[in-house]
This record gives C-alpha cells, sequence and structure tokens, in this order.
C-alpha cells in the first residue's frame, strides 16, 4: 500500500534587499504563515528538510540550517535532513515525500533561507571565507575567471545559440514574462515591466546572457508543509498531490556535461505518473538565469530540444492567459532569489485557485515546479486532484 | 602574486596544473580501458580500475562552446574576456574550461581551431587556448 505524499501549506517570509531582520526571524515569519495556511499546529510538526542546509561556503547562502531551526521552535523531529549534496534545491522536498510516503513522519516543514544581498551589504557581520587557493572543482574555474554560475549557463546558451539559431528576441521573452507577472504579486521584489527595448539594450553580463537574463540576490524564506496521505484529516487547507517526482546528477562539474541534468530528468517525470505535458496547466520552472528556464521547456517535452527559443517568441505562449502560463509569481528575475522553492509555493497557489490579481483562469489542475541548473535537476507534479 | 585564483596543487592534480612547465599537457588516462579522467581521480570512471595515471596528450582542439565575460567580478579584473569549453582531438569525453587569449574576444567563434598553451602563475601552469591562425 502505497502512501500519497502532499503539500498542506504554504508560506513566504518578505522578500528584500539587505533586510535587517535576522534570517531566523524570516523562516519563523514563514513557518508561521505555512502552519496557518496548512491548519497545523507547530507541536504537529515532526520533520523538518531544507537544502543545503547550514553552509558557510558563500555568504548568506544558506544561514539557516536545520539543527538551528529545530532547536529554535522547540519542534520534536522524527526525522530531518539539510543538505546541499542533493538533486538541487528542491531535492529537499522530494527527500520529505519519501519520508512521509515511508512513514517516518507526517508533517514536515521543507524550506530554504536566502540571506545574501543582505550578507553583502553587511560584509563585517558575513565575511567571504577567503581561501588563497582554489580546491575542488572550482579549481577548474577559479583560475579562468570563471567565477559566476553566469559564467557556466552561458557557455550552454551559447551553443543553442549556435546550433538552433536561438536569438535574444526569443530568451528576453523570459524576463519580460517574469516582470509582466512580477508586477501582479504584492511581494515580488521588482514589481515593473520590462520593455523588450530596456532589454536588448541591457549590459551584457556573460552574452549571450545579459542583466535581465539574470536573477537578484535577496533575503527572504520560503516554506512548503509536506504531509502524508494518512495525516490528512489534521489539516484544513486542500492538499495538493506530488503526482511525481524526478531528479538528476550525473557529472557534478559543471564544464563535464555535455546536457543539463534537466534533459535527463524531464522526461523522468512522466514516467510516474499518467499525467504527461499535454496535461499541464501551468508551469513554474527555475529561471536563476532565463536561459535553465527555456532548457527545462525543452528537457520537459513541451517542445523539442532545440525549439525552445521558437516556444516561447513573442510570449504569447506563456504568458498568464496563454496556452502555458509560465512562472507566474514573477520568477527568480521578478519576485527574487528565492532559490528553487518559489516555484513550487507559487505551483500550489495557484492550483488552490488562490493567486488573486495573478490567478490564471480555467481552475488549475495540473502543475510542473522545477528547480536547478547545469549539473543538478529537480522535477515535481504537483495536481489539485 | 598572481593575479588569478590558483588551484591548490595535491597528488591527484599535480600533473595537471604543472605539466606545462615541461610544454605537457597531462591528463588522467586509465591503462586497463584506454579512457581519460578529467578532473583527475585515482580511479576510473568508466571501468573503476585504479590503474590510473597521468599522460602526455595532443594540445589540439577545438572551441566547443563559450562566452565572453563583461562583468568585473573582482577588483583589478580586465574584462571582457573569453570562457571557452575546449573538446581536444584525442581526448574524447573530456572538456577543458579556459580562456582564449591572444585575439579579440569578438573573434572567437564556435569551432575555431586552438591550440593550448601554458601560462605560469608561481608553481602553476594554467592551460591556456590560443587560436590557430587560418584553420577552419
Amino acid at each position: 500500500m502505497t502512501r500519497e505524499a502532499y503539500v498542506t501549506g504554504v508560506g513566504m517570509s518578505e522578500i528584500g534587499v539587505g533586510l535587517e531582520r535576522h534570517p531566523l526571524l524570516l523562516t519563523t515569519d514563514a513557518v508561521k504563515e505555512a502552519l496557518a495556511n496548512a491548519g497545523l499546529t507547530i507541536e504537529q510538526i515532526d520533520g523538518v528538510a531544507t537544502y543545503p542546509g547550514m553552509s558557510h561556503g558563500y555568504p548568506g547562502f544558506s544561514p539557516v540550517g536545520a539543527d538551528d531551526l529545530i532547536d529554535t521552535l522547540g519542534i520534536k523531529a522524527k526525522w530531518y535532513c539539510g543538505g546541499g549534496e542533493l538533486t538541487s534545491q528542491l531535492g529537499a522536498v522530494v527527500e520529505a515525500a519519501l519520508a512521509v510516503k515511508a512513514g517516518l513522519a507526517r508533517h514536515i516543514i521543507c524550506y530554504r533561507t536566502v540571506y545574501e544581498a543582505a550578507a553583502m551589504k553587511r560584509p563585517d557581520e558575513y565575511p567571504m571565507a577567503r581561501s588563497p587557493r582554489a580546491s575542488g572543482y572550482n579549481q577548474f574555474f577559479a583560475p579562468y575567471n570563471a567565477v559566476s554560475a553566469v559564467n557556466w549557463v552561458a557557455q550552454y546558451a551559447m551553443r543553442h545559440v549556435h546550433r538552433y539559431g536561438l536569438t535574444r528576441e526569443q530568451l528576453a521573452q523570459i524576463a519580460l514574462t517574469g516582470r509582466a507577472n512580477g508586477c501582479l504579486n504584492p511581494r515580488a521584489l521588482v514589481q515593473k515591466p520590462l520593455s523588450m527595448d530596456e532589454y536588448l539594450s541591457a549590459r551584457m553580463i556573460s552574452e549571450p546572457l545579459c542583466l535581465f537574463d539574470c536573477d537578484r540576490y535577496s533575503d527572504a524564506s520560503t516554506v512548503l508543509i509536506v504531509s502524508a496521505g494518512d495525516a490528512l484529516g489534521d489539516v484544513t487547507a486542500t492538499p495538493i498531490r506530488i503526482a511525481s517526482m524526478a531528479g538528476s546528477v550525473n557529472r557534478h562539474s559543471w564544464d563535464q556535461a555535455e546536457w543539463m541534468a534537466s534533459y535527463d530528468t524531464g522526461p523522468d517525470l512522466w514516467t510516474h505518473t499518467d499525467y504527461g505535458p499535454k496535461d499541464v496547466d501551468t508551469v513554474q520552472l527555475y529561471d536563476g538565469f532565463s536561459f535553465l528556464t527555456l532548457t527545462w521547456l525543452e528537457a520537459l517535452g513541451f517542445c523539442d530540444i532545440g525549439e525552445g527559443g521558437r516556444f516561447i517568441e513573442g510570449g504569447q505562449r506563456i504568458a498568464r492567459d496563454g496556452e502555458l502560463p509560465l512562472n507566474t509569481f514573477g520568477g527568480q528575475i521578478s519576485a527574487g532569489r528565492l532559490h528553487g522553492f518559489g516555484f513550487a509555493h507559487e505551483a500550489v497557489v495557484q492550483l488552490r485557485g488562490d493567486a488573486g490579481e495573478r490567478q490564471i483562469a480555467n481552475s488549475p489542475k495540473v502543475a510542473v515546479a522545477a528547480s536547478g541548473g547545469g549539473p543538478l535537476a529537480t522535477a515535481l507534479l504537483l495536481a489539485n486532484d | 602574486m598572481s593575479e588569478r585564483t590558483l588551484p591548490r596543487l595535491d597528488p591527484n592534480n599535480r600533473a595537471y596544473w604543472t605539466g606545462g612547465e615541461r610544454g605537457e599537457l597531462m591528463l588522467h588516462h586509465c591503462g586497463d580501458c584506454d579512457r581519460y579522467i578529467h578532473p583527475p581521480k585515482p580511479v576510473c570512471r568508466y571501468c573503476l580500475s585504479e590503474n590510473v595515471a597521468p599522460k602526455a596528450v595532443a594540445k589540439t582542439g577545438v572551441v566547443d562552446t563559450y562566452t565572453v565575460n563583461h562583468q568585473p567580478w573582482k577588483p583589478n579584473m580586465t574584462v571582457p574576456f573569453v570562457l571557452a569549453r575546449v573538446v581536444l582531438d584525442e581526448v574524447p569525453g573530456v572538456y577543458l574550461t579556459t580562456n582564449v587569449v591572444g585575439c579579440d574576444p569578438s573573434e572567437v567563434a564556435i569551432g575555431d581551431r586552438v591550440c593550448m598553451i601554458f601560462e605560469q602563475h608561481d608553481d602553476v601552469y594554467l592551460p591556456m587556448a590560443q587560436r590557430v591562425e587560418g584553420a577552419e
């Protein structure tokens, strides 16, 4: 007898740049909202999952570990995990879903807290760990000044330009769509539309990606509560079923992968469900860099490999009132770099009809949320069924 | 003091980062299945053999893909510059991330023939790509 896993509550803190509020308090804000959203109390939580756990590698990247949250909120956990060696950010939700399916816990708080913008503003408080020499995979990038993930993603994007004729006007639709949607999200960091002219005249960061192809550091916390199918009696909100999950990693070193991991994960997602791409009402796809979103559209089978640019051309298809509404909360490009969890949060909000002004029409039933890029990928199929 | 962040040398990577002292591009090679392993590890990722050792390979290859970086990520960083992923002629399954040097960044294109040269920084010899003129 297989237990199902559901998302029963979602919560989010304010999203800001250089917030003074402590990251533990931002996390607590999101937890409280998610508990109220689900109709649960903190005493009913018996598990915690986060990505990537307490991390000191990059300032503010992950300042709240699971150990800390459990202790701070007085959670009596029967199961928990916090780690970066997962198939990307939403891998923590996959872990939690597996735990409730196995009966190890009933209600698990899954969260991602970011504080990178505050850390950049207050380097004395959040110092960069300096090492005179590079090791691990970074040794193959740092000497060449390939210091940002944008440099790695840009090279895959350039290959798309060369092989398939991807144009800047096509790729722009990811940012334009995100920014248009962000205008209807009261929490979004940027609530201002972006024009094609502004996009095309923006300064280049790493060709072919310009400033608006990149998300923006922010300070925020996002929470999803994952519950076991036999624990739904505790919950007052509409449960959203995790209908399928998939993830992959092959070469963790970014430059050795011929294809991004999403191209393995996308097809896999459909092998665990009777649903297919045609059943999907909205997609919330990682846009830490715009090109990653395009790869997800191809990888998940919404269009053929190499056709992503033409698929999003003009933007009508992926608009909020289009056939496949994309990143309806603004994505990370507009809402802020919530680092993966914002996509699952928005999928749940849309499937419940709770999205207010930005709610898509016709009572959506099925959504994909995906996180990761390069060597890591995670996809969730969420259903209100 | 080099302006670049240099790799920390260890038993696995020393041959790769110092072979340039002799003008040699050294990649980990499996003596059992004849394949190359990069980044260098003490075991073959294809046949799990420990019979792996650095081997000098041909320094020619092709730009598989690239980007021109415009963002100065650190103070004193000279921009723009080219980052490229090079596939070597005789080493299938291995990509090298490197800079393409010795030309204007706007001249670089996917498919360019390159030759790896070495740039010394302290005890490290960084493999760099240089376009091979006239060839396509």
